[in-house]
């Protein structure tokens, strides 16, 4: 019923655009942002999925690793739009890593300081400590990086993928694609193939069973929470190659991907990346058509609207099953 | 605490103090830290011009003028404790609710809506000003139950939610309202309904009018006034009382105990014949009438209501007051939020001076603005006290029991790691 009132406003709204190249634009540009969001949401859904619990200290990790990343990259590596190509591709990838790893420890000593504490805690506790750690990882942000938002230049280039009646993709945004997707494969291998990862999918499903049967439960949380601290840094790196960081980026952003992970079905990887995506297009969508829009003033609006009507009506999400929390 | 207990009843064993204290009837004994607090309190603007303001540490006592604000937001947190505290209901958006309310005083005694032109017993304002106008005592009622029903058009659909959904919930909801009140101007909605960004000013202010001025010597209007700070902090202070009051009463009633009931075991209550529904619908609408009451008194307090007044750290500062005092213990949360508002309101600024001239800058040479770090710290204590100390700083002796002997876990308070198996009878499981 949505989906077909979504589709006729997506119609209309294509019909009534004088550039019909424009509504393609957007949508590509909806890709990039969606995939942005699907590595956060991922990090949100990882981490539920295993304790049930939202980690809202989870953007800003993203946005300190941002800042981080942007240090890396400005004053270590001096790189800038005039160095060779081959240097942008090894310091991009190289901050890749240096941020993931960065974001990695954040996150898993987040969980170490604080939420291991309270395993036997209530749950409200524990959701009311992540969102202490937010204001905390927020304020560490802005003690060292100031409220100054900070850039990268533009190493990727803004020209275009590919040029085709009027659509065309720039090299930045497809940057995002093209980083993002391996990503994920790597992800869903490590979730569904490794021991690893089949350790995390036993602690999520019954950690007492789990740890009869041998697995170390606290050490799979903590990779849990290193593995979506990671995905977080690979975001932030992404964020700063297509806009600007700043202390306080984190907090929107991360509610907004953790609606999508909630639209997706929370704990579900495939639901993460798929509602990011949904999310990312909604608000481009909403941005740049014309018909019935309300623009960008209430995109925050839209997306909270999104997801309050997912609690209520189908608290399982797109792909998630059932939970009695929203039972 | 006990062996403080111990002493205090040896020492009022040992004094005469303690005989005469022991033949006072009960409920005098029990008001008594009231009634000595309130002797400080009332007189208070007539004193605090007398009081050092060299004080090490805090640097200097609040002002009256501060103190209003920091009454109003204690009179929040008592109200998001009846949802928090006593229902045990996770409220992360509670900001919604002082919006509603600032933005009711906005709405019926300011000349926002130029088109009309009602008076009703307001101050100030002649009769030939354009704007809805009704006399500012009535409209904190109004705004009190305009955020009520908010509150009950929030709770309706997602109170059936439990725990941390519930909570994102809210949060959705605080964030949705501010940003709405911020859009809703003519080029936004079509209709000018709140000024957008420029915030709705002025707001009338309350007071008694010209009759009750020579007959009973009450002043005409409370921002004409010369002592504006000091009548608006007295009637604050009768606010803060009332909530206060009701809220006690309201704990005690038969609602109070279904609350707490839904608290401990949701699941039970209900097996129990608790309404569920009816009750927690109750607690929103009664935490969101209090957060309405407050929000138009500060609007009309500011003699306006701004979008830029209602962020999320608002919410979580709120609830870092009922967390700081104890979830629940009414006095926990008026001390913490009495010593959390000053912090905000002038406290750490102070402290911040007091530091860098004394310590930092001497010791390490280092300047360092504290207040900009005012949420960072909030969300530090925050984090402590759920590590160390969860019961908060004075707890109720309910919610002791009920923390230490592990009991109420229920489906809202289950721990972390007890999964949900005993409620699901498919025993579906998430991937």
């Amino acid at each position: 019923m949505l989906l077909v009132l979504l589709g006729a406003w997506l119609v209309k709204n294509f019909l009534v655009l004088d550039d019909k190249a424009d509504f393609f634009n957007i949508f590509l540009i909806g890709l990039t942002t969606g995939s942005l969001y699907a590595l956060i949401a991922l990090g949100y859904t990882l981490v539920y999925g295993i304790l049930q619990l939202i980690n809202f200290a989870h953007g800003d990790v993203f946005a300190l690793s941002g800042l981080f990343s942007s240090t890396v990259i400005v004053s270590l590596f001096n790189l800038d739009e005039g160095s060779a190509a081959l240097a942008i591709l090894g310091g991009l990838f190289a901050t890749f890593l240096i941020a993931m790893v960065f974001g990695a420890l954040v996150n898993s000593s987040i969980e170490f300081l604080a939420y291991r504490r309270l395993r036997s805690a209530p749950r409200l506790a524990v959701l009311i400590t992540a969102v202490g750690m937010s204001f905390i990882v927020q304020n560490i942000s802005l003690a060292i990086y100031d409220v100054n938002a900070r850039s990268i230049p533009p190493l990727i280039s803004k020209a275009s993928v590919f040029e085709f009646r009027g659509v065309h993709y720039g090299w930045d945004d497809f940057f995002v694609l093209l980083v993002t997707a391996p990503v994920l494969v790597l992800m869903t291998w490590l979730v569904k193939s490794t021991r690893q990862g089949k350790a995390m999918r036993a602690t999520s499903q019954d950690p007492e069973a789990a740890a009869i049967m041998g697995i170390d439960v606290n050490r799979t949380i903590s990779f849990t929470f290193a593995l979506a601290g990671g995905l977080a840094g690979i975001a932030a790196v992404l964020y700063l190659v297509v806009t600007n960081m700043r202390y306080d980026a984190g907090f929107q952003l991360g509610l907004i991907a953790f609606t999508a992970a909630v639209l997706g079905g929370i704990g579900n990887l495939t639901g993460a990346v798929l509602g990011a995506l949904l999310i990312g297009l909604i608000q481009n969508f909403n941005e740049g058509l014309p018909w019935l829009t309300p623009g960008s003033d209430w995109t925050k609006s839209i997306v909270f609207a999104i997801l309050i009507a997912i609690l209520v009506f189908r608290p399982e999400g797109l792909l998630g099953e059932r939970t009695p929390e929203g039972a | 605490m006990a062996f403080l207990a111990r002493y205090r009843e040896e020492f009022l064993r040992a004094t005469q103090l303690g005989r005469r204290w022991r033949w006072l009837p009960a409920p005098v004994r029990r008001a008594m830290p009231i009634l000595v607090l309130l002797a400080l309190a009332v007189p208070y603007p007539y004193y605090v011009g007398d009081l050092p303001t060299n004080v090490p540490v805090i640097n200097a006592f609040p002002s009256v003028h501060s103190l209003v604000t920091i009454l109003v937001f204690v009179t929040m947190a008592v109200g998001l404790n009846v949802v928090v505290g006593y229902a045990g209901l996770l409220d992360l958006g509670y900001v919604a609710f002082y919006a509603i309310g600032a933005y009711s005083a906005g709405w019926f005694a300011s000349g926002q809506f130029e088109q009309v032109n009602i008076h009703f017993g307001s101050i100030g304002p002649t009769a030939q000003l354009s704007g809805i106008h009704i006399s500012v005592w009535l409209v904190f009622l109004i705004a009190g139950v305009i955020t009520a029903i908010g509150g009950i058009l929030i709770g309706l659909p997602t109170l059936r939610l439990r725990g941390d959904y519930l909570a994102i919930v809210t949060l959705g909801f605080g964030e949705i309202i501010p940003q709405a009140v911020r859009n809703a101007d003519k080029e936004g909605v079509g209709f000018d309904l709140t000024h957008g960004t420029f915030g709705i000013s002025p707001i009338d202010s309350p007071g008694f009018g010209k009759h009750l001025h020579d007959s009973l010597g009450l002043p005409i209007s409370y921002q004409q006034s010369l002592h504006a700070d000091r009548l608006f902090f007295w009637t604050v202070l009768v606010v803060l009382l009332v909530t206060v009051f009701c809220s006690l009463r309201l704990r005690d009633s038969r609602l109070g105990r279904a609350w707490i009931a839904i608290r401990e075991d949701e699941t039970a209550a209900g097996a129990m014949g608790v309404p569920l529904m009816r009750t927690k619908t109750w607690a929103y609408a009664i935490g969101a009438f209090f957060g309405g009451i407050a929000g138009a008194y500060i609007a009309s307090f500011n003699s306006g209501a701004f979008p830029s007044q209602f962020d999320f750290n608002i919410s979580v500062f709120l609830l870092c007051m009922v967390i700081l005092g104890g979830m629940g213990s009414l006095w926990g949360v008026v001390v913490a939020g009495i010593i959390l508002a000053w912090l905000n309101v002038e406290g750490l600024a102070n402290i911040g001076a007091w530091l860098n001239r004394d310590i930092f800058d001497p010791l390490f040479g280092i300047q360092i603005d504290v207040p900009k770090y005012s949420f960072g710290i909030y969300g530090f204590i925050i984090v402590l006290m759920m590590l160390f100390r969860p019961i908060g700083l004075i707890p109720e002796r309910r919610r002791k029991l009920e923390i230490e002997e592990g009991a109420g876990r229920g489906p809202i308070d289950a721990p972390l790691r007890e999964s949900r198996r005993a409620d699901e009878p498919t025993g579906g499981a998430k991937g």
